[in-house]
């Protein structure tokens, strides 16, 4: 009898977890998890330092690791890198260099939510707008300090998206990304009701399209029997199995992923959302955000669609197109400055999708840096933001910065820097960016694509000289907004921005080669 | 006799009901409810898909994705609810002080 029963137990093989090459990710996700042990325990007086602390720490700490291992000896022999965690998240060049970047963004993007001087954040999210409850809690000096450990949890997430080999991995980590996200973006501690609205409309829009994300998982399961990368690009080389599953799979699988980077026609989302959303969570959006969601669709259909690039190129250089031509028109009309730092991010995303369609090591290599150099300028940008404010808060209305130029020379002129650079003018670091993808797209074939970019370019160009011109050519309003004295965190977020913005512009070439040698192999299968 | 293929059909219409419903609906809560359908539809899927090939990683996405949408009940919720204390309504025609 026991005999039988020892003869049909089989013992379970744990899996194998390669802990030191996911230590980036793990020290971020511990940090968030210490953050809510701090919220819960921590005396109410301490917890916003011991928050900053633990979160500064725990990015750079993970910025480190992220270097460590990419020196380690998974890349001896010209080896692209490996698989870890039994398939489930890959550790290759390219990731390690976006997982690198997002790191550097969100710590600047805390950076700006720690920002003592001029609060950005709900006292109490549940006081109803407007009652009692509300004011008693400003008068209480409350503030909301669960803002630290949401943001780690979301940069967790963000790192695990574009790392992630699976399909089921990615939309976890796609949920993980963006359910603090949705919450962050109603916290907003001035204009509570747009922001609200901010947080329902990403809410509502967001949950649909990680609904056909997830949809598209499934039918790309039912053609293969896996959700692993590499086996539908195996079984879609192999080309048994039902086409119809496939091609419904690629394009829900994509209306999630251009959701997320805020392609047109899948970006009514994105205006609405930073202009409501606190303005330092709009920066960890418009940079984290962007640079994870890129790698994540870089890798879905550089891998999974890698052999399929004939059938996914048409519907893509379609959607780069409307991208690029809708996001810099539109962004003529805009008022609001944060909407049309919205449409240009729109209209950025445009380009690096010619970088994404040119399918090659080039078009990588294009996409990374651009995205570095874009994520770190737009945090500046949405600085600067944060910085010129009136009686109501930020002054959001494009006419109330008339004549900032003659108030605030340094501010007015930080703010053209970044707004030049967006537009790609040379000796900045958006000329050198929209170089490397609209070069690598026309190795890739897409010239008609860099010519309709260019034209973009110049289009986008206009808004942009019109607020400069705004600024420094009109008289400002006697009782127009001024810019307030930051504390140290925005003052280094802006110097960073700035700084980074030109030393990519003049000297490029030491993180040019850095992202083409972690292009050079592509990724990991 | 009913075949796997009768299921991806009903899956796919449960997910079609929901996408729909999304567009056309104006309270927020049935709105929400309609994505929890596209996500049940594609549980739905996942499981058939799991019975067609022989393997179990279907089932158990299944399992990742109904703590998934609790976890998106949790979040959403605490949005509308928020919401719908600060205006007395939960439409999604009602929010609309941001346009163009």
């Amino acid at each position: 009898m026991t005999g039988s029963v020892a003869a049909i137990t089989h013992t379970i093989a744990a899996p194998s977890i390669e802990w030191s090459l996911l230590s980036p990710l793990v020290l971020v996700f511990a940090a968030a998890t210490v953050g809510v042990l701090v919220e819960a325990f921590a005396p109410r007086d301490l917890r916003r330092a011991l928050h900053i602390a633990i979160s500064l720490g725990g990015l750079a700490g993970a910025f480190v690791l992220t270097i460590v291992v990419a020196h380690s000896h998974i890349f001896a022999g010209g080896k692209p890198g490996v698989v870890a965690a039994v398939g489930a998240v890959a550790v290759d060049k390219p990731t390690l260099f976006i997982q690198g970047t997002i790191l550097v963004l969100a710590f600047v993007s805390v950076l700006l939510i720690a920002e003592s001087s001029h609060d950005a954040f709900a006292a109490q999210a549940a006081a109803v707008p407007g009652s009692a409850a509300e004011r008693e809690g400003l008068l209480a000096g409350l503030t909301h300090t669960e803002v630290y450990p949401l943001t780690l949890f979301s940069v967790g997430g963000m790192l695990l998206f574009p790392a992630a080999n699976d399909l089921l991995t990615m939309f976890i980590a796609l949920e993980v990304l963006s359910l603090p996200l949705y919450l962050l973006c109603g916290l907003a501690r001035r204009r509570r009701l747009l922001s609200q609205e901010a947080a329902m409309k990403y809410f509502l829009l967001g949950a649909f399209s990680s609904a056909f994300f997830l949809f598209g998982v499934a039918m790309l399961y039912g053609y293969s029997g896996s959700v692993q990368l590499a086996a539908i690009a195996t079984a879609a080389q192999s080309g048994v199995g039902s086409a119809t599953l496939l091609y419904a799979g690629i394009a829900l699988l994509g209306i999630g992923l251009l959701f997320k980077i805020g392609a047109i026609p899948f970006a009514n989302w994105k205006p609405d959302v930073y202009q409501g959303s606190p303005t330092p969570v709009t920066a960890l959006m418009a940079s984290c955000t962007l640079v994870s969601a890129f790698g994540a669709l870089l890798r879905v259909f550089y891998v999974a669609f890698g052999q399929l690039t004939w059938d996914w190129r048409p519907v893509m250089w379609g959607v780069a197109i409307l991208t690029m031509l809708v996001g810099s028109i539109v962004a003529i009309t805009q008022t609001d400055v944060k909407r049309l730092l919205a449409y240009s991010s729109i209209a950025q995303a445009g380009y690096v999708l010619t970088g994404v369609i040119a399918a090659n090591t080039a078009g990588l290599s294009g996409s990374m840096f651009y995205l570095a150099a874009y994520g770190i300028a737009t945090i500046g940008a949405f600085a600067i933001v944060t910085l010129v404010r009136d009686q109501t808060g930020e002054a959001a209305h494009l006419s109330s910065w008339a004549g900032l130029g003659k108030r605030s020379p340094l501010v007015a002129g930080l703010f053209a820097l970044f707004l030049i650079t967006f537009a790609g003018i040379p000796l900045t670091s958006g000329f050198t960016s929209k170089f490397a993808v609209f070069r690598a797209a026309i190795q890739g074939g897409a010239l008609p694509l860099v010519i309709i970019g260019v034209i973009s370019s110049a289009i986008l160009a206009f808004p942009y000289v019109r607020v400069i011109v705004l600024m420094f050519f009109s008289d400002p309003a006697p009782d127009g907004p001024v810019v307030v004295r930051p504390s140290g965190f925005t003052s280094a977020a802006v110097a960073v921005g700035a700084a980074a913005t030109l030393v990519l512009g003049i000297i490029p070439q030491p993180l040019l080669n850095i992202a083409n040698h972690a292009a050079s192999h592509l990724f990991v299968r | 006799m009913v075949t796997p293929a009768h299921f991806i059909a009903l899956a796919v219409i449960l997910f079609v009901i929901g996408a729909v419903g999304v567009l056309v609906r104006r309270n927020a809560i049935v709105v929400f409810m309609c994505v929890e359908l596209m996500l049940n539809a594609a549980n739905l899927a996942f499981v058939t898909f799991a019975r067609m090939h022989g393997n179990l990683d279907g089932q158990i996405i299944a399992f990742f994705v109904m703590v998934v949408a609790a976890a998106e009940v949790v979040v959403g919720l605490a949005i509308l609810t928020s919401i719908f204390r600060a205006r007395r309504s939960a439409s999604v025609d009602d929010a609309n002080l941001m346009k163009y």
